[in-house]
C-alpha cells in the first residue's frame, strides 16, 4: 500500500527522474570537510525560518505590545525560551558559517571561472543575511532595539541628496513610533527573506550548473578555454554520487551545529531583554550585536571628517569590493600556496576583526558613566585639599573618560603618572582650555575647585613620597 | 512553435507575433502597476508627509527650578493609537530664567543616541561614540558634527509647552 502511494507520488511529482539525478550528481571526491561550510549555512537559514515562523505566531509587531510578546514569549509561553534562544542562536550560526563558507571559497579560490556567478551570488547573500540580522536585532524592541533603529536612521541620513527619505521611509515618519517597528517587521520576515530564497535558489542552482570545486592543486591553475573539459575528464575518472558519498559530511556538520544551537539555546538561553523601550528614556546604552562591534569600533576611533564617508563608503565598498573579486582575477592559480596575498588579506581581516571586536567590547573610547570614586588608596592623601580633589575629579566627569590606577574610562588619556609630564601651570591651561576631544572646563571650575584637581593631579607620579604636599606616612 | 507551418503569409504572421508580444508586455506593466502603485503610494506616503508640529503640555511653570536642567518626556506629533509608550519623546529642559526655558534634544547629533546630562560638570555626555557637549548644546568633544538640536519652548497660562518636532537627522536640517 504505501510503496503503492509512494509510487503514484514519486510518477506524478517526478522525483526519481527529476530530483534524484540532481542528488546524485557527481562531484570531486577530494570534497571532504572543507566543503561543508555552505550546506551548514542554508541549514542555519532553515532553523531560522522554522523558529520565526513559530515566534510570528505569537509575536505582536507594534510599538505598543511587541515588547509585552517577547517578555510573554521568554517567560511564559510553553517553550517559548527555547524557540527564542534558537532563533537567536541560530542567526549568530548562520552569519558565522556565511562568513567561514566564503573565507574558504575565497582562499580556494573556488570563484574563478566558470564559477563567479556563485561567487557574486554568495557576497548579496551575505549582505542580506547581515541586513537580517540587524532588523532581528530591532525587532527585540527594547531600548536598544529602539536607539538602534535611532542610529540606522542617523547612518541612512548621511546618503547625499536622499538620506533624509531614506531615514524617514525606516522610521516611517519624522520619529519613531507606532510605524517604525511595523516597517522593521514586514522588512524582516517578507523582503530580505524573500531575497534569501531567491538568492540561495540561484546559488544552489548555480552549483548544480558548474559543479563543486575541486580541492585547489599547486599544479592546476585555471585556464579557462580547458578548464570545463578537464574538470568534467576528472570527474568522470574519480567523481563520486554527492548522495550520499559525499554528502554524510554535511549531514554529520549540519547536525552537530544544530545541536550546539538547541544547547546554547537551553543552557545559555535567549539575550535578556533590556528596558522597554521608551524613546524617551536618556539612560539607554545602544550596543548592537556582538558580530557589529568591530564597525561599532570603527565608527568610534574615526576621526569627525572622515566619517560620514567611511559610514557610507564602506558598506559600499565592501560590497562592491567583494562582488568584483572574480571579475578582477577568474583564472590562474587557485592553491592558497600560490597566491600569498590572498592569504594575507584573510589574515589580515581576520585579526582586524578580532581587535576591533574586541575594542568594540570594551568601549573604552565612550564615557564610562558608571564609574565609582576613587577609593582611598588610590588618592593616598590624609590632606582635605587633594582629598576633595580626587572627589571633584569624578563629580566633573573627568574620570568618565580618564583612568586613575585602574578607575574610570579609557576615552583620554591615563592620569596615573600625569604628575611625571605636567606641571601646575600646564595642568591648569589643560583643564581650563579643554583640547583635541578633551572640554573645556574654564566655565564649570571655580578657581578653588581647579587648584584642588591640580593638586591632586600633581600627586600622581610615580615617586609619590617627592611630591611637596603630599603626606608621605600614606 | 516556430517549427509549425503556417498557412498565413510569413509577414502577416510576423505582424501578428509582433503585435501579441507587444500587447502581453504592455498588459503585464498595466498589471504590474495597477498591483504595485497602490502599494508603493501607500508604504511611501509617511515620507513626504509633513505633520504638523503641535505643542505638548510638559508641567507647570513653577515645578522647574531656574538653573536646572533637567529630562521631560511628551507624545510626539504623530501619536497612533497602537504606539503605546514609543510614541513618547523626550527633551532636556532648563529653565534659563523666570519665563525662559532652553529645550534640546536628547539626540545625539553624531549618530543619535540618547545624550545624558551631567550635572556637576554642566555638560552633556552621549554613551555610544563619546560626544560632549557644553550646557549651551555646542560640542566640546568627540565626533558630532553639529551642536544638539534644539526645541522650540513657550510659557503659556502657566503651564511649559514645548513644540513637537522630527527627530533630528545629522546632515539634513529638518528642527
Amino acid at each position: 500500500m504505501l510503496g503503492k502511494i509512494w509510487n503514484w507520488i514519486d510518477d506524478r511529482s517526478g522525483f526519481s527522474d527529476v530530483v534524484m539525478p540532481m542528488l546524485e550528481h557527481i562531484v570531486p571526491r577530494d570534497a571532504r570537510w572543507w566543503y561543508v561550510f555552505g550546506s551548514a549555512t542554508l541549514c542555519a537559514f532553515i532553523v531560522q525560518v522554522l523558529t520565526g515562523v513559530a515566534l510570528a505566531m505569537v509575536y505582536v509587531p507594534g510599538g505598543d505590545a511587541a515588547y509585552e510578546s517577547l517578555v510573554y514569549i521568554t517567560n511564559d509561553a510553553t517553550l517559548g525560551y527555547l524557540v527564542r534562544g534558537m532563533h537567536y542562536y541560530g542567526a549568530t550560526a548562520m552569519v558565522m558559517l556565511a562568513v567561514i563558507h566564503m573565507t574558504q571559497v575565497y582562499l580556494h579560490a573556488s570563484y574563478k571561472y566558470p564559477r563567479e556567478m556563485n561567487w557574486m551570488s554568495g557576497v548579496v547573500l551575505l549582505f542580506v543575511v547581515l541586513g537580517m540580522a540587524f532588523t532581528g536585532q530591532l525587532l527585540r524592541w527594547d531600548a536598544n532595539g529602539v536607539w538602534s533603529v535611532m542610529v540606522a536612521a542617523e547612518m541612512a541620513a548621511r546618503v547625499p541628496f536622499v538620506g533624509g527619505y531614506i531615514s524617514q521611509f525606516l522610521m516611517g515618519g519624522e520619529t519613531v513610533g507606532g510605524s517604525t517597528l511595523s516597517r522593521f517587521f514586514a522588512i524582516h520576515v517578507f523582503i530580505l527573506p524573500g531575497l534569501i530564497f531567491a538568492g540561495v535558489g540561484l546559488h544552489l542552482w548555480l552549483i548544480l550548473r558548474h559543479g563543486i570545486s575541486e580541492m585547489p592543486k599547486a599544479d592546476q591553475p585555471v585556464v579557462p578555454e580547458t578548464y570545463k573539459q578537464e574538470y568534467e575528464g576528472r570527474l568522470e575518472k574519480t567523481g563520486v554520487p554527492f548522495w550520499p558519498i559525499a554528502a554524510w559530511r554535511d549531514v554529520v556538520f549540519s547536525a552537530i551545529m544544530v545541536a550546539v544551537i538547541v544547547g546554547c539555546a537551553i543552557f545559555v538561553g535567549p539575550p535578556a531583554l533590556g528596558p522597554a523601550p521608551n524613546p524617551a528614556n536618556i539612560h539607554a546604552n545602544p550596543m548592537p550585536d556582538w558580530y557589529f562591534w568591530w564597525y561599532f569600533a570603527v565608527l568610534s576611533m574615526l576621526p569627525p571628517e572622515l566619517e560620514t564617508y567611511v559610514i557610507l563608503g564602506m558598506p559600499v565598498l565592501g560590497a562592491i569590493g567583494l562582488f568584483v573579486v572574480p571579475m578582477l582575477s577568474n583564472r590562474g592559480h587557485r592553491a592558497p600556496s600560490k597566491r600569498p596575498w590572498a592569504v594575507a588579506v584573510v589574515i589580515f581581516g581576520a585579526t582586524a576583526f578580532v581587535v576591533l571586536t574586541i575594542y568594540g567590547y570594551q568601549k573604552p573610547w565612550s564615557p564610562d558613566f558608571d564609574v565609582k570614586p576613587l577609593p582611598p588608596e588610590v588618592v593616598r592623601s590624609d590632606d582635605p585639599n587633594i582629598q576633595h580633589g580626587a572627589v571633584l575629579l569624578r563629580d566633573k566627569g573627568c574620570l568618565y573618560c580618564h583612568n586613575v590606577d585602574g578607575f574610570g574610562g579609557y576615552r583620554g588619556p591615563e592620569l596615573s603618572v600625569i604628575g611625571n609630564r605636567l606641571d601646575r601651570g600646564e595642568l591648569v591651561i589643560r583643564i581650563n582650555n579643554g583640547g583635541y576631544n578633551m572640554p573645556s572646563f574654564a566655565s564649570s571650575l571655580t578657581a578653588e575647585e581647579l587648584r584642588q584637581m591640580v593638586d591632586f593631579l600633581l600627586t600622581r607620579t610615580d615617586h609619590p613620597k617627592q611630591t611637596p604636599g603630599e603626606d608621605p606616612s600614606n | 512553435m516556430s517549427d509549425c507551418p503556417e498557412v498565413n503569409s510569413p509577414t502577416s504572421d510576423e505582424d501578428r507575433r509582433g503585435f501579441l508580444t507587444k500587447l502581453c508586455l504592455g498588459l503585464s506593466a498595466l498589471i504590474g502597476a495597477m498591483i504595485t502603485l497602490p502599494g508603493v503610494g501607500f508604504v511611501l506616503a509617511p515620507v513626504f508627509a509633513r505633520p504638523k508640529q503641535t505643542w505638548r503640555k510638559l508641567g507647570k511653570l513653577d515645578e522647574y527650578e531656574v538653573g536646572k536642567t533637567v529630562s521631560v518626556e511628551f507624545k510626539d506629533t504623530i501619536d497612533q493609537p497602537w504606539a503605546g509608550v514609543t510614541a513618547m519623546s523626550g527633551a532636556w529642559l532648563r529653565r534659563v530664567s523666570d519665563e525662559e526655558f532652553i529645550a534640546f534634544s536628547i539626540n545625539c547629533r553624531h549618530l543619535g543616541c540618547p545624550v545624558n546630562w551631567v550635572e556637576d560638570a554642566s555638560l552633556f555626555m552621549c554613551p555610544c561614540h563619546g560626544g560632549v557637549y557644553y550646557e549651551d548644546g555646542e560640542v566640546a568633544a568627540g565626533p558630532p558634527p553639529e551642536p544638539l538640536a534644539r526645541y522650540t519652548v513657550r510659557v503659556k497660562d502657566g503651564f511649559v509647552e514645548i513644540e513637537t518636532s522630527a527627530v533630528p537627522l545629522t546632515t539634513n536640517d529638518q528642527v
